[in-house]
């Protein structure tokens, strides 16, 4: 699919594939609009051209009701800052899709909550507010929120960025249990290359609007493109230039003036 | 130099035209799911707390003063004429036909709209509604209609107990500093006073000034740019953009009203 | 805030707002005496009504008895019908006089009655006979002028 945001084109003839039940990761420089694509699969936005298949259906032509009851059976997103809602508790914030969307009765609510607040490890934390809690924490509990109805698919954006190496660690694990145990389907955006490439079972590499390469991650390692290496080992300078383009610096020391 | 003022000139009217244009089509947007405020009462009965119970301790103190020295300013040009125990009818016509429901109408502007505008607009930058949408339930639903619907319903009603209050207030300026009768007061306004002429326009007033603020309050906290300087610049837009409405329809409503 | 707290406090700002509503119904404006169902419906022809309108005071002796509560034109005698809503406790023979007054000098004009000294009542639907249009400015002032410069030429 294309699409453009006024006349900058984000994604250009843009072609994936994302399989069920695998960890895919889509990887890429910053501003490549990862996000966006994350919201253009949700149903957020709208593509120029082409279309977005989600268990079949394409998600743009369906009507408000049906989008929502895809987005309901099919779709958990994890927030790069996690969106809790603010004025509810963590217990509350975890049991908010089920009120919303299940019959329940408060108790079987109550179970549920705290076995998917166990899953990430929080069932303590289930009183606090969101401005009490730290930014991995509240990430978690937003997961939990995520995982709350059982989607068949979940997509992260940016879940380690910011990190430190214990929430980091934390948060690669529940995905990567989360997905086997839950048999998912989840789609992580991000450009935090090791972490990333240690859970995924396929690689998308996005830049300038396109696939520049995929692959699972050893294919990835081994790539003979200047620019997966330069991305993939973190080099300074390659393809993508150190210097931002400029005259030499010889002919510049050696003029009068700016 | 002339084309440029010209230029930016032409840029923001047609910025005022296509923000004018969203902020219909975001009425139009809520309006369908107004009723779901009415099904969802404890988000509803919690916004009217918010917007109408919290907007109440500044409606009374205003309303006492502002009866109080309308009382006092009435009976220093009356006085002159002879006229002291009209003194109640200027009070009470002031108030029920314009100064209730303006004033009550800034001041919800001020205190209630520019919150309103801050929370759903920070709810934005959080990504807290578009979350909300990833999870199936929709934000004019669970947001955007109980605030709406809290206010509807708040503004007419602080608007009543404004003049109430203030009416109060003039009563005990005029019986207590100024001498006049209690019961000359209020049979004086009794006589002349319309219930329909009066109240109810003032009324009407209300409801129209409480539609437009939270409309403006609430679009422009949805439509804010999500950073803190743009949450900033719509929480100004709202107060001085009601404001300006709830005066220009003041003088609409008041030429239609009493015209004749 | 607890939620039993908050829903409290909305009842109360609502229970307020219906109290100031009632006190500006009952004591400041003249609701109740709208209120008064019971009355009866009489109408009156006049040549002219000057600036009466809808809603304006019928007294009767400087108290008042009712209220105009329509007004229109008949055009098959050219004279203006208004209809007296007067309250049922007050009586008046058929044969009262309605005339449009004037409260003070240029103050708001009401339907003053006069009444006879007829043994029967009026009742709801009759029409009152006697009446007197309401004076015109313009018209007093001609007249004035008119009878002045009468006066000169004689």
């Amino acid at each position: 699919m294309s699409f453009s945001r006024g006349s900058r084109k984000i994604f250009d003839n843009l072609n994936m594939d994302i399989e069920r039940g695998k960890v895919t990761a889509i990887m890429g420089p910053s501003g490549t609009g990862k996000t966006t694509l994350l919201k253009l699969i949700g149903g957020q936005l709208k593509p120029d051209t082409g279309s977005i298949l989600v268990d079949g259906e394409n998600v743009h032509q369906l009507g408000k009701r049906a989008l929502y009851d895809l987005r309901q059976r099919t779709m958990g997103m994890l927030f790069q800052s996690g969106a809790l809602l603010t004025d509810l508790s963590v217990y509350d914030n975890v049991a908010f899709p089920l009120r919303e969307h299940t019959k329940l009765t408060e108790s079987g609510i109550r179970h549920l909550v705290l076995l998917k607040l166990n899953a990430v490890g929080l069932r303590g934390a289930r009183s606090l507010m969101p401005n009490e809690l730290s930014g991995g924490m509240a990430r978690r509990v937003a997961l939990a929120r995520a995982i709350a109805l059982d989607p068949a698919m979940i997509m992260y954006d940016e879940p380690f960025t910011g990190q430190d190496p214990i929430s980091m660690g934390v948060l690669v694990k529940l995905i990567r249990d989360l997905n086997h145990a839950l048999d998912l389907t989840s789609v992580v955006v991000s450009h935090d290359v090791a972490e990333t490439a240690s859970i995924s079972d396929y690689i998308y590499l996005i830049a300038e609007g396109r696939v520049v390469e995929q692959g699972t991650p050893d294919a990835l390692g081994k790539s003979h493109s200047g620019w997966v290496d330069q991305f993939m080992n973190g080099l300074a300078d390659g393809p993508v230039p150190f210097q931002y383009p400029a005259p030499p610096l010889v002919d510049e020391l050696m003029q009068v003036g700016p | 130099m002339i084309q440029n003022s010209l230029q930016a000139l032409g840029h923001s009217t047609l910025n005022a035209f296509s923000r004018t244009g969203r902020a219909t089509l975001f009425l139009l947007g809520v309006l369908p799911s107004l009723w779901a405020a009415l099904v969802r009462l404890p988000l509803l009965i919690k916004q009217l707390y918010n917007v109408g119970v919290q907007t109440l301790s500044i409606i009374l103190v205003a309303g006492v003063f502002v009866g109080m020295v309308l009382a006092l300013q009435s009976y220093i040009v009356l006085v002159d004429f002879g006229a002291e125990e009209s003194i109640s009818l200027m009070v009470s016509l002031s108030i029920l036909r314009e100064l209730g429901p303006v004033f009550t109408g800034l001041l919800f502007a001020g205190r209630a709209g520019s919150a309103l505008t801050a929370e759903i607009g920070l709810m934005k930058s959080t990504e807290q509604l578009s979350g909300m949408e990833m999870m199936a339930v929709d934000p004019m639903k669970y947001v955007m209609a109980p605030r709406f619907m809290a206010g509807l319903i708040s503004v007419p009603l602080l608007t009543i107990i404004f003049m109430a209050i203030a009416i109060l207030g003039g009563y005990y300026v005029s019986t207590e500093m100024l001498g006049q009768d209690g019961g000359v007061f209020w049979s004086q306004m009794h006589a002349k006073v319309d219930f329909y002429e009066d109240v109810m326009n003032g009324i009407i007033k209300s409801l129209v000034f409480g539609f437009v603020i939270v409309w403006i309050a609430v679009f422009e906290g949805y439509d804010c740019v999500p950073t803190s300087e743009g949450l900033g610049q719509a929480t100004t837009r709202t107060v001085v953009h009601s404001s300006l409405a709830v005066l220009g329809l003041d003088f609409i409503l008041t030429a239609i009203m009493f015209a004749s | 805030m607890s939620t039993r707290t908050i829903e409290i406090l909305v009842g109360l700002f609502i229970a307020g707002a219906v109290a100031a509503m009632f006190m500006l119904s009952l004591k400041v404006s003249n609701l109740s005496s709208y209120t008064s169902d019971e009355g009866y419906k009489v109408t009156a022809s006049f040549d002219n009504i000057g600036g009466l309108k809808v809603r304006s005071p019928v007294n009767a002796g400087g108290v008042k008895v009712g209220q105009v509560s329509n007004i229109s034109y008949d055009d098959k005698r050219y004279e203006a019908v208004v209809t007296l809503d007067i309250d049922s406790k007050y009586k008046f023979p058929k044969d009262t006089a309605a005339s449009i007054m004037t409260a003070g000098l240029l103050g708001e004009q009401y339907v003053g009655l006069d009444p006879g000294g007829d043994e029967e009542y009026l009742a709801n639907g009759d029409h009152i006979t006697l009446t007197q249009p309401a004076l015109v400015l313009e018209q007093v002032i001609g007249q004035f002028l008119y009878s002045k410069a009468q006066e000169k030429d004689k």
